[in-house]
């Protein structure tokens, strides 16, 4: 096996044994990226990561490298979420995250696409351009996270980070095959991520396999005084939850998941891998949660109505594209029509709307009241189960361009990993088998807040037990 | 419905200049939009209350302890206009 398609654990073991050198690791990705992402496009920029291995630090100690999702602050390094309006934007210090894995010996290799500042499910509003499916390079790999994803599936990189605002991390890793954690909200610091909804928004893990998840969520999560909404709890070895089977665990699915709208192949394949679980041990029953229909509007005015306001920072004058003109209210308007996409603008309108006067009760805090509601349903079902389980995605990848004239329909394909994030638990992606046409499929799992340790527990006893994740895309 | 008047509306609070040709594409694709959020009409929500954050906590303070702060020059470097240890920026009042 070559050193790229190494996970991380097992190249931790390797280093540490120096059996092989960080530089080596650095090649050997090196040599992977230059010769294959041309026509993956994971990646918007390798600027100053590793032009040559030699300058990756670490000397002998045991350095792995990372991709980070271009919406994480990394110091001195481009980080532009993909937006035309924070070109050439070099952050002043790091991201929480990034300072903890460079002081764990882990570094950021290479920025990847996503997303115009994560607004998205298929990494084609990217103002770099699109990333394609490692899978079938006719169609998207997700989003907003889909550079990070295509590039853990495709070997371009060790394992990434990814942010999770409705599904941007456990949505893409499902289309690749990967394993894609969203923690739960204020496990890992947002301090350093751009904000996109801030009462939603989670940085979290995109990786080969359940063990290294464990292992980087282990090195990002805990309190940060930078971040005020970051909790202080305890924080487990999140890898000692991976000893335990899945025997006595009560896993709840819920009858809303599996109605119209899913693509029978993938609710055929979510159900083979709950056979899978009753046969391990675990209790499966059918729960429900009465709210579903209504999170996509709950969160589509309550996502766009935060990112409205996140935005409203972008106005040419601390950072980012100017476009000056002779007064201050135009140059604010000039710049942000160019610097913002399509997407972007529909949000930020939208939001803007949900907000204004005379529609703020009426959509607004209509919206924050039936979340109120979706939170109750979680609290209810987690009351007789240890576990919900469903589908990632109503289907597989689809194709590039099928859906981004249609903002609705884009806006559909995040029912399932919506109230996820609007309800603040902790959720998992874990490949679970593939279409009739190859196409991967994900299981999602998802738990009461801050039992991630159940996730893995749940996720690595299905992994060990099934195929799916020794699968690679034949590139 | 949102028409191109709102539609122009909402981007002017927005401070976003739209072309004639994105006002209409808005104009259609968020009607649309809206509608299906009408859903939501249906649901009693009269006694309950809205969900802003899902984690309780209110008031995170700190000690006031004096910290080293971001160097002036490395974030003065990344804004698009500057003069001397200032930000520029456009004048904001009328001097006429």
């Amino acid at each position: 096996m070559e050193l790229f398609q190494q996970t991380a654990h097992a190249l931790l073991s390797s280093l540490k044994d120096r059996k092989v050198s960080p530089q080596e690791v650095a090649a050997s990705l090196l040599e992977r990226v230059k010769g294959l992402d041309p026509s993956i496009h994971a990646f918007v920029s390798l600027e100053g990561d590793f032009e040559t291995p030699t300058a990756f630090p670490g000397g002998s100690l045991p350095v792995i490298p990372i991709a980070v999702k271009d919406n994480i602050c990394v110091k001195g390094r481009l980080t532009t979420c993909c937006s035309k309006i924070l070109e050439g934007f070099k952050p002043p210090y790091h991201a929480t995250v990034v300072e903890r894995l460079m002081a764990n010996g882990v570094y950021p290799f290479g920025r990847t696409n996503m997303d115009e500042f994560a607004f998205g499910s298929s990494t084609e509003t990217s103002c770099y351009g699109i990333t394609r499916n490692p899978w079938d390079k006719e169609r998207i790999p997700g989003g907003s996270s889909g550079g990070s994803a295509a590039a853990v599936a495709a070997d371009l990189a060790i394992w990434a980070l990814g942010s999770d605002t409705g599904g941007s991390i456990r949505q893409p890793a499902s289309l690749c095959g990967v394993v894609g954690l969203k923690p739960t909200y204020g496990r890992v610091s947002r301090y350093g991520l751009i904000a996109f909804a801030s009462s939603l928004d989670q940085i979290g893990p995109i990786t080969k396999d359940v063990e290294d998840g464990a292992l980087l969520l282990s090195l990002i999560a805990g309190h940060d005084p930078m971040d005020s909404t970051s909790a202080e709890r305890p924080l487990p070895d999140f890898r000692q939850a991976l000893k335990k089977d899945v025997r006595g665990i009560r896993i709840g699915v819920p009858k809303e998941y599996f109605t119209e709208g899913l693509d029978p192949e993938v609710g055929e394949g979510v159900r083979q891998a709950m056979d899978t679980l009753k046969r391990l041990g675990a209790e499966v029953k059918e729960i429900s949660l009465p709210y579903s229909r209504h999170v996509v509007a709950v969160y589509y005015l309550v996502a766009t109505a935060e990112a409205s306001s996140n935005l409203a920072r972008f106005d040419g004058v601390r950072y980012g594209l100017r476009e000056e003109t002779s007064d201050l209210l135009s140059t604010t308007a000039m710049t942000r029509s160019k610097g913002f996409g399509a997407e972007a603008k529909r949000r930020i309108m939208l939001g803007t709307y949900a907000l204004s006067s005379g529609y703020y009760d009426a959509y607004y805090l209509k919206a924050q009241k039936v979340r109120t509601l979706i939170k109750r349903d979680f609290d209810q079902a987690f009351s007789g189960c240890d576990c919900i389980a469903g589908p990632v995605s109503p289907t597989g990848a689809f194709r590039i361009g099928e859906k981004i004239d249609d903002p609705l329909a884009m806006y559909l394909s995040d029912i399932y990993t919506i109230p996820v994030n609007l309800a603040g638990i902790p959720a998992l992606s874990v490949p679970c088998g593939f279409t009739k046409k190859g196409l991967p499929i994900g299981l999602h799992l998802l738990a009461k807040p801050f039992a991630e340790e159940t996730l893995f527990q749940v996720a690595y006893t299905f992994e060990q037990n099934t195929p799916f994740h020794e699968q690679k895309p034949r590139l | 419905m949102i028409d191109l008047k709102t539609v122009y509306y909402v981007a002017d609070l927005a401070r976003i200049r739209l072309s004639g040709e994105e006002a209409k594409k808005f104009s259609a694709q968020l009607t649309k939009i809206l509608s299906y959020f009408e859903s939501l009409k249906e649901i009693d929500t009269d006694a309950i209350e809205p969900t802003s954050h899902v984690i309780p906590i209110k008031n995170v303070f700190r000690e006031d302890l004096l910290k080293e702060s971001l160097p002036q020059k490395e974030v003065l470097a990344i804004a698009p206009k500057r003069k001397g240890p200032f930000v520029k920026v456009l004048r904001v009042i009328d001097t006429g």
